[in-house]
């Protein structure tokens, strides 16, 4: 289950602050047209309202004393309003238009962001994050900073200079009249504050209760056998019912205060709007200042565009706020530390010539050599071999607690070497040193005789190939799937692997054969087929060193067999590091590690090790208990 | 897809009928709040009468009143209506589900029935509000402030007659044109949320293969994908507000022209110009809220879909023309049984099975991972329906026994059984809801937990975490078996349930389950030969068939693949099993 962020209530300026740069650092041109539009926007609904004044008072009052009115002025007049007016719409336009192509390509920019910001990550970050947590990242974090930009920050910069200018036209018009706007204001800022306070209050509890709502769900589902066996569907219902009333509760009132706002604050505008003709009625007839019919309907007309931006500007920042936290998530991914890489060591395709020399080629011959640049300036070739050694590696995941204790041995080139224990024994840990998807803490792990840590990862990486337990195929076509092994790999090159994984028999039976579509996730293919296609992709990058962690899934015996045979195929004159359950691949292996507890307990052949009646002879019979 | 979600209204119909009602007389009492405003600017301050000032004030004050009370009310009553209503509907689908067989929730997963259940209802829930308030809000404004306007001034008023359909029609053109490029964007998603989790799951591939850079690539085509058809849809969406701008600007510009000359006619007062100008921003506002208004109910109806299919499944297993209250005996007939998870015959996990266990019998069940042996065993007790053949337990149907009655006859240890939060007792209690504290612990005697319960500070009152993290794997099935002892069953199933006891506790509970339920049918999967080798019956399955019946001695004498299996099995099996908890990869 994905931890819910609780709703913040407090604004995190760092990352406001940190938004801010990276938008203004990208954008900065559209940036500034649009907020530039935005003011003028704002400016021509406010002058329409002004302009009121000017026509009552100038236009329409001297028109109503002249005998033949002269509509000559007030035409030249609206013309001006006209042009104002348009560069109004033309800004709105222009502002909306460019926050909207803005606010995709900073969408865009940031997944793009992410996305090879997360694939340089180390295995630590993958194996301990939950992927409905990151992939919620790219999708709804994201998509929040985009209404954020698109919408949150234009709307109250225009709400915000919509209130400004009216506020100034207003004090232009009469200050005296302005008093009564302003003391309303305050009222309502009070108001506004208490609402969302209480809102927030009740939107908390909303949102623990959809949580425990949540996982009172995921438990039963995932208890769902248990309940039908005991018959315990009343009792379950009764506590779920107690859990969905409180939300109820919490709901309701979470929603009647935050959606009170908008009719709170419409009908404040509209004691507004009386209060200011009245005050402007009283101060006109009594004269205690100047003030002119215009002016009392263009103060009126104002009031309306005075109390409407408080409630937007409320709600938008609420939202930033809210949104923040994604943005947060968001930073916070992009922070996480790449994976360190100071190998300068690369694997480079070679030839020979007559006299055994090696010389580096760009084209793709078969073979690979290790390339380690010298201080002489003339790289030192290395031909690739297979030769694996770990000597006295310790290693622990978090720091603490030791999980691999001074594991030592040697794979020669060709050799086969099986990894037995318990779960949790530290099989797998093993193989993801060699691979450096974790650092070791101590020791040395050589390949061809070279420190790992000094290969560059990538190359690395690419002089091994693991087929895991787990299968993980791509959307893409069969083949393209297998030619993940290797890209340049050629159509033969594809068809033999697969029949070195002996997959090709139900490859050639599938509609389009090796140019079916499949679905990396949900296929139409058997788990066992998978399976057969991870081993074709190993197969078909053809390294010498070959990681397997057999698979012990559901599949049907015949599929096993094949399996089985593909793997054999596989490991035949090359390295091999298998995590095995099977007794053949045991049996078969030139060295078997017991590895218990993080250590290994016992090292030989299967008959060495039978001999030693040890702890492998216990487990081979049976007679412990691998809980 | 309305009628069935219209169930769940109930005790919130008369709420969310007064929240209409509110609603209107809110639009009513604010539409008339500028039409006297212009009584109060022409005959109060133009006139230069204090007294109208005053009594149109106080007029115009009562009317804000009227309306903040009603609109507050059905802010309030829509919020408590619209929760109430989607605590309905949440609380319907979870009834719903707790009727579902396993097939019908593997069909929808866990985890979206979650998603249903939780944001999807909040989708409705803020649905249900917009309908009840700013769907009856819109017309209302729309109509009355038409109505005021004509009122006002007839002539003034064929401004808005013009204005409002161009306007309502650019709107639906922008709404339209942009839906079907919407509904690309979800799929463009859909692409995005792939490539992220086939990189998520497949890293290891990713990595052991230096595919970063194509990875990149392949995503930054997803996210390019995105990026053109949102921002195709965005630029469309986001011409409503230059639209509107532009509309307000042209009917200002209209009032300005026509009400100057109406004014210098004598046709028009200055009041009542000023109160055409609220109305034009009403009537503006209110088509506005129109376009919101179908905005919101298109995300709503996504989800709408996605509830009501679940409420529209209908449980492949049901419980009717279920008469038989008792169950009198122990004896369970597979009769020519196959079964297919999803009632495909070509999918077939078990194949023509044909087993008579007697009344208090001790069958054991063997065979390799897959071979169907808890599918069998979970034939018994309904928790699924067989798709050929009969099962029939004390010689009738199972499908003739009232589910209630059959389940509490047919007690069942669940391989990795879940325990719920709560204290043991608690847990315990599911077998029996009136168990008394010496019932509960006489089973957990029987069931060997009794011992490691009472060493626990807080004994059967300590609380288990989620997933019983607190205990043990072997805790855990004890205490289920303990669990399905205070059923008294006539018929005790466990599923592979001693798998984390250690051999010799596993020994002591046959030994109890031996003598202190002799009557009782026992049916014990196990992978370890041990724990079924005194039994009356072992039954080998084999890829979903049973491959041989007999006793241990006979299947010793006679069988060779079972030699071999006592021989040889273990090391294999054990290891496979055991992988799994480290395969997940999640150090």
């Amino acid at each position: 289950m994905t931890q819910k962020a609780q709703p913040k209530h407090k604004l995190n300026w760092s990352t406001l602050r940190r938004l801010m740069r990276l938008i203004f650092k990208t954008y900065p041109l559209q940036l500034v047209i649009s907020g530039i539009c935005v003011a003028l926007g704002a400016f021509a609904t406010v002058a329409g309202s002004f302009f009121l004044r000017r026509l009552v008072d100038n236009y329409i009052t001297p028109m109503l004393r002249e005998r033949v009115p002269n509509f000559a002025p007030l035409i030249h007049a609206l013309i001006i309003m006209g042009i104002i007016f348009l560069i109004g719409v033309v800004a709105v336009f222009l502002s909306t238009e460019i926050m909207a192509i803005v606010s995709q390509q900073l969408q865009r920019d940031i997944r793009n962001q992410l996305f090879q910001h997360m694939e340089k990550l180390p295995m630590r970050f993958f194996d301990s994050t939950d992927d409905g947590d990151t992939m919620s990242r790219y999708t709804n974090d994201v998509d929040t900073l985009r209404q954020l930009v698109s919408q949150s920050f234009p709307q109250l910069i225009s709400a915000g200079l919509n209130w400004l200018f009216a506020l100034a036209a207003m004090l232009i018009l009469s200050w005296q009249m302005s008093m009564v706007s302003i003391g309303i204001f305050i009222l309502s800022l009070f108001l506004v504050r208490w609402m969302t306070n209480e809102s927030h209050k009740y939107f908390q509890g909303q949102q623990q209760a959809i949580g425990q709502i949540d996982s009172y769900v995921e438990e039963t589902l995932t208890g769902q056998k248990e309940v039908k066996v005991f018959s315990h569907e009343a009792e379950v219902e009764h506590q779920f019912i107690q859990l969905n009333d409180a939300w109820g509760k919490a709901a309701a009132k979470a929603n009647g205060y935050a959606t009170m706002l908008f009719p709170m604050m419409g009908n404040i505008g509209n004691f507004l709007y009386v209060l200011v003709a009245v005050a402007g009625g009283f101060i006109a007839i009594n004269r205690i200042a100047p003030l002119t019919l215009g002016t009392i309907a263009a103060f009126v007309q104002l009031s309306r565009s005075f109390s409407q931006p408080v409630a937007q500007i409320s709600q938008q920042l609420n939202f930033i706020v809210q949104a923040m936290a994604g943005a947060e998530r968001i930073f916070q991914l992009l922070d996480e530390p790449v994976e360190v890489d100071n190998g300068t060591i690369t694997l480079v395709h070679v030839t020979q010539d007559p006299q055994g020399n090696l010389h580096e080629t760009t084209d793709e011959t078969p073979e690979l050599a290790w390339k380690t640049p010298t201080a002489s300036g003339t790289p030192k070739l290395t031909r690739l071999r297979g030769d694996i050694t770990f000597d006295h590696v310790n290693f622990s995941y978090d720091g603490v607690h030791q999980t691999l204790f001074d594991i030592s041995f040697q794979a020669n080139q060709g050799q086969q070497v099986a990894l037995v224990g318990e779960t949790g024994a530290g099989k797998t840990t093993i193989t993801n040193m060699l691979n450096r998807f974790y650092e070791i803490e101590s020791g040395t792990i050589t390949y061809d005789g070279i420190n790992i840590v000094t290969i560059k990862k990538a190359d690395l990486r690419r002089a091994m190939a693991i087929v895991l337990q787990q299968t993980n195929l791509f959307t893409d076509t069969v083949a393209g799937n297998i030619r993940y092994g290797r890209l340049s790999a050629s159509t033969a090159d594809v068809v033999n692997a697969a029949k070195l994984a002996d997959a090709d028999a139900f490859i050639t039976q599938l509609p389009q054969q090796y140019e079916t579509e499949i679905d990396g996730s949900n296929s139409n293919l058997s788990e066992g087929q998978r399976q057969l296609l991870s081993i074709a992709r190993a197969a078909v990058a053809d390294p010498p060193v070959m990681i397997l962690d057999e698979a012990t899934s559901n599949v049907d015996t015949n599929t096993e067999r094949q399996i089985q045979g593909g793997m054999d195929n596989l490991m035949k004159n090359r390295t091999t590091l298998a995590i095995a359950h099977r007794l053949s691949t045991v049996f078969n292996s030139d060295l078997i590690l017991v590895i218990s507890a993080g250590r290994i307990i016992e090292r030989g052949t299967h008959d060495q090790l039978m001999a030693e009646h040890g702890k492998y002879y216990e487990l081979y019979t049976g007679k412990i208990d691998l809980k | 897809m309305l009628r069935t979600l219209a169930k769940s209204v109930r005790q919130y119909k008369w709420p969310s009928i007064f929240s209409a009602v509110c609603v209107l007389i809110e639009a009513a009492a604010e539409t008339l709040i500028p039409f006297y405003m212009a009584t109060m600017i022409d005959q109060g301050i133009n006139a230069g009468r204090l007294s109208v000032i005053y009594q149109m004030g106080w007029l115009l004050l009562t009317l804000a009143a009227i309306s903040l009370t009603a609109g507050v009310s059905a802010s309030w009553i829509s919020s408590y209506a619209s929760a109430g209503f989607s605590k309905n509907l949440r609380q319907d689908m979870f009834y719903h589900v707790q009727d579902f067989a396993f097939a019908d929730i593997d069909k929808f997963s866990t985890s979206s029935l979650i998603t249903r259940m939780t944001t999807d209802v909040t989708n409705m829930q803020l649905a249900y509000q917009v309908l009840i308030r700013t769907a009856f809000r819109a017309p209302a404004v729309l109509i009355f402030s038409v109505i005021m306007a004509y009122t006002v001034n007839a002539e003034m008023a064929t401004i808005f007659v013009v204005i409002i359909p161009i306007l309502a029609v650019a709107l639906w053109w922008i709404i339209k044109t942009a839906q079907p490029l919407f509904r690309q964007v979800f799929q463009a998603y859909d692409e995005l949320n792939r490539v992220v989790s086939e990189n998520l799951h497949g890293i290891r591939v990713v990595k052991t293969f230096d595919r970063e850079t194509t990875e990149d690539q392949k995503f930054d085509r997803a996210s390019t994908g995105i990026y053109n058809v949102f921002t195709k849809a965005m630029k469309l969406i986001s011409l409503n507000a230059p639209l509107m701008q532009f509309v307000i600007s042209v009917s200002m510009m209209l009032l300005f022209w026509f009400g100057a000359r109406l004014i210098v006619f004598h046709g028009l007062t200055t009041g009542q110009l000023v109160s055409l100008f609220s109305y034009s921003l009403s009537i503006l506002f209110s088509l506005m809220m129109f376009s919101m208004i179908f905005n919101q109910l298109t995300i709503a109806d996504a989800a709408a879909e996605r509830i009501v299919a679940v409420l529209k499944t209908t449980p492949s297993i049901q419980n009717d023309a279920a008469d038989l209250k008792t169950v009198d005996n122990g004896a369970v007939v597979f009769d020519h049984v196959g079964f297919a998870y999803d009632g495909n015959p070509d999918h077939e996990v078990l194949h023509d099975i044909n087993l008579t266990i007697q009344s208090g019998q001790f069958i054991g069940i063997i065979g390799a991972t897959g071979a169907g042996k808890s599918s069998l065993v979970e034939l018994i007790p309904r928790l699924y329906d067989v798709t050929e053949g009969t099962v029939s337990v004390a010689g009738h149907n199972v499908k003739d026994y009232d589910l209630t009655v059959l389940r509490n006859n047919v007690a069942m240890v669940l391989q990795g059984n879940t325990l719920f939060s709560g204290t043991i007792a608690d847990n315990l209690r599911w077998g029996n809801p009136k168990a008394t504290d010496e019932q509960i612990k006489h089973a957990a005697e029987l069931a060997q937990a009794d011992g490691f319960i009472t060493t626990f500070p807080e004994q059967y009152n300590t609380e288990l975490e989620q997933n019983a993290n607190n205990v043990s794997g072997g805790q855990k099935q004890r205490i289920g078996i303990a669990q399905a002892l205070l059923k008294s069953p006539q018929i005790l199933i466990m599923d592979d349930s001693t798998s984390a006891v250690d051999t010799q506790t596993e020994a002591s509970i046959r030994q109890a389950l031996a003598t202190k339920i002799p009557h009782t049918t026992k049916i014990i999967i196990s992978q370890r030969v041990a724990a079924v080798q005194d039994a009356d019956l072992i039954v080998m399955m084999e890829n979903g068939t049973i491959s041989q019946v007999g006793t241990h001695a006979q299947l010793m004498a006679a069988n060779p693949a079972y030699q071999q299996l006592v021989q040889s099995q273990q090391y294999h099996e054990e290891g496979g099993q055991s992988i799994d908890t480290e395969s997940s990869t999640k150090a």
